[in-house]
């Protein structure tokens, strides 16, 4: 079964065809060309197909690309500004934030979701009091980032990257 | 995958009607499990009724205390709530303990309860399943069975429910609110999944087109003190082995109330009816917590690989009890 449906996707908006089968992250590659969230497990598992849909972070593996009729996109492609990148990618390049890359833009629209998160107050599964402000230390990084794996274990410098990139 | 139709349901008789009249038809929420389970082949239908953009997006008090969570409520937003986190800590430690930031983004409160109670074979098509397919057999009795039941299971399904938002609720007594063809009922939260038995394809008493609305949590008691604990192989996102949601009063060392739920154990969130027997009334004791502990998991069946749960329950759960009774805690 097939719909017409319209995204806006990194500023750009998009109108196609779709099955309703297609998930939001196959849309994106297959049928738009927009390749910087990466298939990993397909299950919602890894992290890799992380992008911002309307401002939240979620996994774009496990939302239906019809669902999401009418949603703005942005993946790590759409974060920067022309050539300039966005700070949370300057602060991975800075701390090295990656061996790979796979995962990278998954784990940078993850950063800057959970970020938003941190400024909106909401806590974590970590947070000592819940109705006080989060502060983010390397253990709320490290819990707040448990939906982004790397095979390559660059976690260390992931962690430095991001604790830069929230001050 | 099966090719389906999909609709956005504008209002929710229409949406109510539309699945009620079709077999294949089902609900969408966040789609974190449905869609997961469509693409394994666990899940065919033949509709999705996407409920999304219905009107039940809120978190309010209602005049009697009472806290109303609509069923579309996103359990990250759930879990931010201020009424929440201030009123029922438990049910915020439990959402945040569950999944990861971007599931939690996807998935609502009605999905939550209504995912599916699961096992590895019950995510495998080419495995004998009787939840996926009823009467083929069960895989895990006599496989692999770590994460599998220890109370309540039967010889057709050992799997276990793996929401934790919902240990949460059957500690509060939430109640459910579900509309149906027939119009609105409600169920305490612990009657809304059930035990395998010899139907454990069954999940919930949930009839085909019945949609949860809402969410009821009773109104806050503020002599209570409660808390979610998570046992897990990970120290993040991964289903509990065991955890313990309790709701407990006590007043001068001496046990007033006690509301205890199990996660990880059961095929349903399993409420600790004989254990909160034992505690209410008694002193606050390490000795009487054990005891508790004990009674309750008397009824305890393990399998080959999760005897380790019953020990596992028994100190988790003093552990909570331990941490709720401390004189000085705040």
């Amino acid at each position: 079964m097939d719909a017409e449906i319209t995204l806006r996707v990194d500023g750009q908006r998009r109108t196609l065809s779709v099955d309703t089968r297609t998930t939001l992250l196959d849309a994106l590659r297959e049928r738009l060309g927009v390749i910087s969230p990466k298939k990993g497990c397909d299950h919602g598992q890894c992290g890799a197909c992380t992008v911002l849909l309307d401002g939240r972070r979620v996994t774009s593996c496990l939302t239906l690309a019809v669902a999401q009729d009418g949603a703005e996109v942005t993946t790590a492609e759409g974060l920067s500004e022309g050539d300039r990148p966005h700070p949370v990618q300057q602060a991975f390049l800075e701390h090295d934030g990656f061996q790979c890359g796979y995962c990278t833009p998954g784990q940078v629209c993850s950063a800057v979701g959970m970020l938003d998160e941190v400024k909106a107050g909401w806590p974590s599964h970590v947070t000592e009091n819940l109705e006080e402000e989060p502060d983010l230390d390397d253990e709320e990084i490290r819990e707040r980032m448990s939906g982004n794996l790397c095979r390559c274990g660059a976690y260390t410098n992931i962690v430095s990257a991001i604790r830069e990139a929230a001050e | 995958m099966k090719p389906f139709d999909y609709e956005r349901a504008d209002d929710t008789d229409g949406a109510i009607a539309t699945v009620s009249d079709d077999p294949t038809a089902t609900y969408l929420g966040g789609g974190t499990n449905l869609v997961d389970h469509m693409k394994l082949g666990v899940a065919e239908p033949g509709k999705l009724v996407d409920i999304t953009k219905l009107p039940y997006d809120f978190v309010e008090t209602l005049p009697d205390g009472r806290v109303s969570v609509g069923a579309t409520v996103r359990n990250s937003e759930l879990a931010a709530s201020h009424v929440i986190r201030q009123s029922y800590p438990v049910l915020a430690q439990a959402l945040l303990a569950g999944a990861s930031g971007q599931l939690r983004n996807l998935a609502t409160t009605g999905g939550n309860l209504v995912q599916r109670t699961r096992c590895a074979y019950f995510q495998d098509p080419s495995t004998p399943c009787n939840k996926r397919e009823p009467g083929s057999g069960c895989s895990a009795l006599e496989g692999w069975n770590r994460h599998h039941a220890i109370l309540g299971a039967s010889e057709h399904c050992v799997a276990t429910h793996p929401s934790d938002m919902a240990v949460a609720l059957a500690a509060l007594d939430a109640t459910v609110v579900v509309r149906g063809s027939n119009g609105q009922r409600r169920i305490p939260v612990t009657e809304l999944h059930r035990l395998p038995g010899d139907e454990p394809e069954r999940d919930t008493v949930l009839e085909h087109g019945e949609l949860i609305t809402s969410v009821e949590l009773p109104a806050p008691s503020v002599s209570a003190r409660s808390t979610y604990r998570k046992v897990r192989e990970r120290a993040s996102y991964a289903f509990a082995l065991v955890s313990v949601a309790a709701v407990m009063e006590v007043d001068e060392g001496t046990v007033r109330d006690a509301r205890i739920a199990l996660g990880g154990v059961a095929h349903k969130p399993w409420r600790a009816e004989a254990a909160e027997r034992e505690l209410r009334g008694t002193p606050a004791t390490e000795e009487n917590f054990r005891r508790a502990a004990e009674a309750e998991l008397e009824q305890a069946e393990s399998l080959r690989d999760n005897a380790f749960k019953i020990p596992m329950t028994r100190n988790t759960l003093c552990a909570v009890l331990r941490e709720l009774t401390r004189e000085d805690r705040a």
